[in-house]
């Protein structure tokens, strides 16, 4: 009997140790934006004091000055403008894309797909110097419109890629009982496929989205005035005023930031992780 | 008969080619306009002599590849390039697994447990990296005050952690791992809830106690999953540079430099942008292996 | 080798729900082959996993060869299961399968051979010791987890629905083969089944489960001819048996005792029978249709007959079932009586 409930009672114990160790290790630096957030500056900057601690009052100051001393809100207005239209491109570009792959091309179109996927493994690191010339040709400079020209190349693939997986999950028996029914294939897609599967849109708006407000390479290179910066490039560059670092308000920009796009992608974790397994998990 | 048969082909087994094209083309046009033109480009700029504010440009053969081989700086960044890679793959490999195991089993508050632990990858990673370098700061570091605090160093006489070459390197190789790790876990978590749960049972039954079930049966069983991880995991860091950027800017002394930094800082900042894309090219080989890899674990996938 | 026993043994998943398992008590023999029959959702593969340890009991007790084993886990039971699925480890050839429980268990190394290839000569499989599981048909693989089973020469087998993937004609042999198998090893076996074919065929004892509880135990003819209650009596056979409620008594008979009067010769109870549909089944015939008469005016009842070429469907003839194959049940527990005398008209 004892050595039994002994026994479950050490893994038990294990089980909760590994699991807040990582916890806390992986979750730290959020933590260390909150506290950080919200005190004072004669708090943050006296090495003498415990740091994990108020050692004075907790403060609003630094959410303040973000808000009206920075062009912080300005650069979450550029971030949502160019979410919104890259979304929009994506949706119309990779849509029909992935239908076709799916269903209409055979062979052909698997091979294509894979080809596709196979440019998302493309990283901004290797385009963005012609990419930089690209848009110099074109005038785009220091534009949110360069960053919008830009960003379908990585949100595009990734989401044909989902949305082949999806579509391939519909019964072809549905489309071929609406086409019996009197629709063209084009109508089926349209009037049913499409209304099913607004799940597996709603999954690539949400990713396309975050992806967007985590890509940092082509925002640093093609826009440099400070009106125009997305946040994971306005945040970190210029909230550093010369050599001085405004912690306590940088700190805040980057947990205000983050959460929001945390949640959205916690919700659509899964489907997120399907387009990521390559079929090695059925 | 004939006919009707003939028109059912047509609506229903048949595919449209035409449709299909008009559907799909708009997509792969943009593509390869804007992923495969600029990656001609830049093996073009690579054999110039191109640089940004120069209108002229001349073909200059390999001299580029030359120069960049005998500069110091090059082979620091394709070193550390390598170094934080592979270092950081086997941090977040061996991690992700443990912690796969822990979040596989259903107890409460597990769905809060998953959202902590996904932060560092679901928040921008520029701005994950900021909050890593006030946490590493010169003098107010949290370690620091905690190492202190223990007796470890005397006040002030703590190491600078991103000030120092080695410890600049460890530092964006902690932040490398810290955010891939919460991504391979949730991979790894789907490969292992894939499992049947009746095999992990019947090794128990056959008398394997945990770590011979783990080992030699569940891990084994999910090598294509874990395949995956790996190889999105090698990709994502190898071709990073916004850690580096934003934690050390590639300094002290150019000594955490990566191939994806060392671009920016010549091609763009430095304006030389045959260097710059003659840097970035060596990203190409092992893209190219990763990607053979890719294809091999989807094709095994597609066969089983 | 072992016995198996149960003390009161429950299993409830959700609290404040019914248990999947209640109050089994169950002792095997040295040596039996017992078989649990019951529907799908009855609880035989909980009970089942809660003797291999793979399920923790709620209340009650397991004793494996007269221990108490709750607080082992599956490795220390001596025990060896075969899953529905087989279970069998993807990624290793059929000769690593095999030999896992021998690594498992630390036996010497040099013994992993020979005993391997004991095992498999035992099922006939020694020619595919190299391929992979995804490399055999539904048969083969169920013969290696049968090897994997007895290569560590268990006290007890366990077996869950282990042809049910089998098609209908595999099934058959592979049930043949596990008789043969089982007189060969001896080990004290479970079965656990929802077929009562199977059941029937193959169990010393049977085992009939019913949400969770015990319904009967007994040989295969104790369940078929004596059944405890009016559940065991009309979840075996096929079709079941017919029952007619009359007063305070359930009164039973089987349709092979429905037969035409003239070929009954016993003291016998006299039916009107009124033919709605005749199966030819090859061997046999069923007949169903109604009772005319009196208080069981209507009642719809089968009878199998070896021939009915002479009944015509819409046409009234005279059956009848002898007196001494009348099962009794009390109304109110359905429970099987003494047989009594009852009133018919
Ligand atoms: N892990 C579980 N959690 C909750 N309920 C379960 C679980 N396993 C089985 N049950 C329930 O217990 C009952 C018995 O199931 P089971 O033992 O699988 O029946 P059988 O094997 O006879 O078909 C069923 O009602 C089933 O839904
Ligand atoms: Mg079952």
């Amino acid at each position: 009997m004892a050595k039994g409930i002994s026994r479950r009672f050490w893994g038990k114990l294990v089980h909760v140790l590994v699991l807040t160790t990582f916890t806390i290790l992986l979750a730290f630096p959020f933590y260390w934006m909150l506290i950080t957030s919200f005190k004072q500056n004669l708090d943050l900057y006296t090495m003498e004091n415990n740091p994990f601690l108020f050692n004075t009052k907790p403060t609003l100051d630094h959410v303040k000055f973000l808000f009206t001393e920075t062009r912080f809100v300005r650069w979450l207005g550029n971030t949502a403008f160019v979410g919104v239209v890259v979304v929009a491109i994506t949706l119309v570009l990779a849509v029909p894309a992935a239908y076709s792959l799916a269903r209409l091309s055979g062979r052909w179109g698997e091979r294509l797909g894979i080809g596709i996927f196979l440019t998302y493994l493309v990283p901004p690191t290797l385009l963005f110097i012609p990419l930089s010339r690209v848009v110099a040709y074109l005038g785009l400079q220091d534009s949110l419109w360069a960053l919008i020209l830009v960003y379908p190349t990585f949100t595009v693939p990734f989401s044909i890629w989902l949305l082949m997986g999806f579509f391939k999950s519909i019964p072809k028996e549905l489309e071929d009982a609406a086409m019996v029914d009197g629709l063209t294939r084009f109508g089926a897609f349209v009037k049913l496929v499409i209304p099913i599967s607004v799940s597996g849109i709603l999954t690539v708006v949400i990713f396309t989205f975050t992806l967007v407000t985590q890509e940092f390479v082509y925002a640093l290179t093609f826009i440099s005035s400070e009106s125009n910066q997305m946040i994971g490039t306005g945040i970190p560059i210029f909230l550093v005023r010369g050599d001085v670092y405004y912690w306590g308000a940088l700190m805040a920009a980057c947990l205000i930031a983050s959460l929001p796009i945390a949640f959205m992608y916690n919700l659509f974790l899964d489907r997120f992780i399907a387009g990521f397994t390559v079929g090695a998990v059925k | 008969m004939a006919l009707a048969s003939n028109k059912i082909k047509s609506i229903g087994a048949a595919q449209s080619p035409l449709l299909g094209a008009a559907m799909f083309s708009p997509a792969v046009l943009y593509i390869l306009l804007l992923v495969g033109g600029p990656f001609f480009l830049a093996i073009f700029y690579a054999f110039s002599d191109a640089r940004i504010g120069n209108a002229e440009m001349h073909f200059v053969g390999l001299e580029n590849f030359r120069s960049i081989l005998q500069s110091p700086s090059f082979r620091v960044a394709i070193r550390n390039s390598f170094i934080f890679t592979i270092c950081s793959q086997i941090v977040v490999t061996v991690g992700a697994n443990i912690l796969a195991i822990s979040l596989e089993k259903t107890f409460r508050g597990r769905g809060l447990i998953r959202f902590l632990i996904l932060l560092p990858w679901v928040a921008p990673i520029a701005l994950g990296a900021i909050g890593w370098k006030w946490i590493l700061d010169s003098i107010y570091s949290v370690i620091t005050w905690a190492l202190v605090a223990v007796h470890i160093y005397k006040p002030f006489s703590a190491p600078m952690w991103l000030g120092e070459p080695r410890l600049a390197i460890a530092s964006v190789l902690l932040v490398h791992s810290w955010r891939l790790m919460p991504f391979s876990t949730v991979i790894l978590l789907a490969g292992r809830t894939a499992i049947p749960k009746d095999i992990p049972e019947a090794a128990a039954v056959d008398g394997a106690g945990f770590w011979r079930t783990q080992l030699q049966i569940v891990i084994p069983m999910m090598r294509p999953i874990i395949s995956v991880a790996v190889l999105f995991g090698l990709i994502f860091t190898f071709t990073d540079m916004t850690v580096v950027y934003i934690l050390t800017a590639g300094g002290p002394f150019d000594s955490t430099q990566t191939l994806p930094s060392l671009a920016f800082a010549l091609g763009i900042q430095g304006s030389d942008l045959a260097a710059g894309a003659a840097i970035s090219l060596f990203l190409v080989p092992l893209l190219v292996i990763i990607a053979y890899f890719m294809l091999r674990v989807a094709h095994r996938a597609e066969v089983n | 080798m072992a016995v198996v026993e149960t003390r009161d043994l429950t299993k409830v998943f959700k609290e404040g729900q019914l248990g999947a398992v209640n109050h089994v008590n169950l002792e095997t023999r040295e040596g039996e082959f017992l078989v649990f029959l019951g529907p799908s959702g009855s609880g035989k593969t909980t009970l089942l996993r809660m003797i291999a340890g793979l399920e923790t009991p709620t209340s009650g007790e397991i004793l494996i060869g007269g221990q108490v084993v709750n607080d082992l886990s599956p490795r220390e039971r001596r025990i060896a299961m075969v899953f529905q699925s087989y279970a069998l480890y993807p990624h290793l050839s059929v000769y690593k399968n095999i030999a896992f429980p021998l690594k498992a268990q630390n036996v010497k190394k040099e013994l992993h051979k020979e005993k391997v290839e004991w095992a498999a000569s035992l099922l006939g499989i020694g020619a595919l010791l190299d391929r992979k599981p995804r490399e055999l048909s539904g048969g083969e693989r169920q013969r290696v987890a049968l090897a994997r089973a007895i290569v560590r020469e268990p006290a007890v087998f366990l077996l869950d629905e282990p042809l049910s993937n089998l098609d209908a004609k595999l099934r058959a042999s592979a049930r043949e083969e596990l008789e043969r198998f089982h007189r060969r090893v001896g080990t004290t076996t479970i079965y656990v089944t929802h077929d009562q074919v199977e059941a029937m065929a193959m169990g010393d004892r049977v085992m009939v489960l019913n949400k969770g509880v015990v319904r009967q135990l007994g040989t295969p003819t104790d369940v078929y001819d004596n059944p405890a209650d009016t559940f065991v009596a009309t979840f075996l056979g096929s079709p079941p048996m017919n029952l007619a409620e009359l007063g305070d008594v359930i009164v039973g008979f089987r349709p092979e005792h429905f037969r035409p009067a003239p070929t009954i010769s016993d003291a016998a109870v006299p039916f009107r029978f009124k033919v709605e549909n005749i199966e030819y089944l090859g061997s046999e015939w069923i007949v169903s249709g109604t009772l005319v008469g009196e208080k069981l005016e209507g009642k719809k009842v089968f009878s199998r007959l070896s021939s009915a070429q002479n009944l015509q469907l819409g046409c009234m003839y005279d059956f009848a079932v002898p007196q001494s194959y009348l099962k009794f049940f009390d109304r109110s527990s359905e429970k099987r009586v003494a047989p009594r005398v009852v009133s018919w008209h």
